[in-house]
């Protein structure tokens, strides 16, 4: 029997990873059987897994699900575009960084959510606010990281090109944006995250007809728990491929990281 | 930087007193400075003048340093710790800011010169988002060559060095000897007017070392390249120098220069010869000399 074991064990090795997930769904459907919690609040897996795959084929979860991708990948573009040029600006600059410095953690402190209202003034309660107020969020965590990354490459890369007969701004586009890409792709996936965040939020309490985050918030009004259940599942199943997808790219594009 | 009275790049017109020796220290006691500043010996390459460098501490380095390093030879740089071996080097390839003086190659400054540098750590030296071998042509950017001119560098450079290693991997993919290789490459490419090496052996192990001192040495033989070498190692400073450049401690000054002039090429058994001896004990001699001085 041990022995039949150890033989089969190594190639069961794929199974390690899901072995906690399957215990959480094991100790929720044992918490529904047992009517540990109210029915109401707690439907079985199978339920909420019904409602999902129902809500992606024939209902609307597929489209809210979209509508919460486009306006995470369109905050994040824009958050992009914005910080990464700024940030390799301010971290070539001593001066210009130290000046702004404290402007930049103190956004970056302030939670996102409570710029909501301001940004609902400036932009309306359109598609714009939610998109600019997620944009902004992920643009400081961007900035922040691409700056340091700039500021902390190392200076011995810069000077061997210095000595090559490379000009400062040669030595800033062959070296030292390359140096600080590492740090950036960090800044890059936290900002991902961070957009994704503020989007279902806004999407919650920023007068939204769509997308997971006021899916979410409706089911929830309305005690619609499996509903419920599969759109928090949505959410996070994207938040996830989201971060795996941009290890992947990170892995590929600096593949010298950590080495 | 001040540079007073930079000195004709065409030496013809210009040949020096017959008392002024290629050590450079004679014409300090001329006085007059701007003879001082102009006269060099016939076959000198870098001229240095009046160089002044203080640390931020108040530490004083080099004041009123002048020196003369001939044309195609190796010249080893050695002395005690702190005595600012690097600093020197780097103040004269021009990636470091001196107080004040003057640095000239051949009348050019070190941004109109071709240099090449290898430093010691080439962990950090290399550009590791780019394969070995477009680590290597990467200095070629910045020469006005065609396409073919280039490639035909990349092409001769391998040859001389003859190396086995695969060039598409990249640096963090190769070994700490292959890697520093890789930089001896990038630094010889250009065909620079001057090589600086700056302890390129220390952090490799002895077997390693001894390979590419080798290799190293045959190619500076076949190139004639004027070149600085700054080494911890007395044996090896010797066995690959035409002429060793001792030191004196903080503020620095030149404590002697010993020439050794046996054939090219040479290897590690040179050591063992009674020629390297001599220079060695000779310089080992000053350099203890040095050490004991506070």
């Amino acid at each position: 029997m041990s022995d039949k074991l150890t033989k089969y064990l190594p190639r069961m090795g794929w199974i390690q990873p899901v072995l906690g997930a399957l215990a959480l769904i094991l100790l929720w459907a044992f918490a529904h059987v047992a009517q540990l919690v109210d029915p109401v609040l707690l439907p079985s897996p199978l339920e909420s897994w019904n409602a999902f795959v129902e809500g992606m084929t024939e209902g609307t979860l597929g489209h809210d699900f979209w509508r919460t991708i486009v306006r995470t990948m369109l905050s994040f573009a824009i958050a992009t575009l914005i910080a990464v040029p700024l940030g390799v600006a301010l971290g070539s600059s001593n001066k210009l960084y130290r000046s702004v410095e404290f402007l930049i953690d103190f956004f970056r402190s302030t939670p996102a959510s409570a710029m909501f209202p301001l940004f609902l003034v400036f932009f309306g309660i359109g598609e714009e606010a939610k998109i600019a107020v997620a944009a902004f969020g992920a643009a400081l965590i961007i900035l922040f990281n691409t700056a340091y990354g700039v500021m902390n490459a190392r200076q011995l890369r810069q000077l061997a090109a210095r000595v090559m007969g490379a000009s400062r701004t040669r030595i800033l586009w062959d070296v030292t944006i390359w140096e600080s890409l590492p740090q950036t792709f960090i800044g890059l996936r936290s900002g991902v995250s961070m957009a994704l965040v503020i989007v279902i939020v806004a999407e919650m309490f920023i007068g939204s007809s769509d997308g997971l985050g006021k899916r979410i918030i409706d089911a929830q009004m309305i005690f619609n728990m499996p509903e419920m259940y599969a759109s928090i599942f949505a959410a996070g199943a994207l938040g996830y491929v989201m971060n795996m997808l941009f290890t992947l790219i990170e892995a590929r594009f600096v593949h010298w990281g950590g080495k | 930087m001040t540079r007073p009275i930079p000195p004709k790049a065409d030496g013809a017109d210009l040949s020096p007193p017959a008392e002024i020796s290629a050590g450079g220290d004679a014409p300090a006691a001329s006085g007059d400075l701007a003879d001082r500043l102009r006269w060099f010996a016939p076959g000198t390459h870098i001229t240095i003048r009046g160089l002044n460098k203080t640390f931020a501490d108040g530490t004083v380095l080099y004041r009123d340093f002048d020196l003369d390093l001939p044309r195609g030879k190796v010249v080893s740089i050695f002395g005690p710790n702190g005595c600012g071996k690097s600093t020197l080097i780097n103040m004269i390839s021009g990636i470091l800011d001196y107080d004040s003086g003057q640095i000239l190659f051949d009348g050019k400054t070190a941004r109109e010169t071709k240099i090449g540098y290898v430093f010691q750590n080439y962990r950090e030296a290399g550009f590791p988002w780019l394969r070995a071998i477009d680590n290597i042509r990467y200095p070629l950017k910045f020469l006005k060559l065609s396409q073919a001119e280039k490639d035909a560098r990349v092409e001769k450079l391998l040859a001389s060095f003859n190396v086995s290693i695969d060039l598409n991997r990249y640096p963090y993919e190769l070994s700490g000897g292959q890697q520093q290789l890789v930089s001896i490459m990038r630094a010889l490419v250009i065909e620079p007017e001057v090589l600086f090496l700056d302890e390129p052996f220390s952090a490799l192990d002895y077997e390693m070392t001894l390979f590419l001192r080798d290799k190293l040495q045959s190619v500076l033989t076949e190139m004639q390249i004027t070149t600085l070498l700054v080494s911890h190692d007395l044996d090896e400073a010797v066995e690959l120098a035409d002429e060793v450049l001792l030191l004196t401690r903080k503020p620095t000054s030149v404590a002697a220069r010993i020439p050794f002039t046996a054939p090219r090429p040479r290897n590690a058994e040179i050591t063992v010869t009674p020629e390297f001896i001599d220079v060695k004990a000779r310089s080992l001699e000053i350099f203890q000399r040095e050490v004991r001085k506070t």
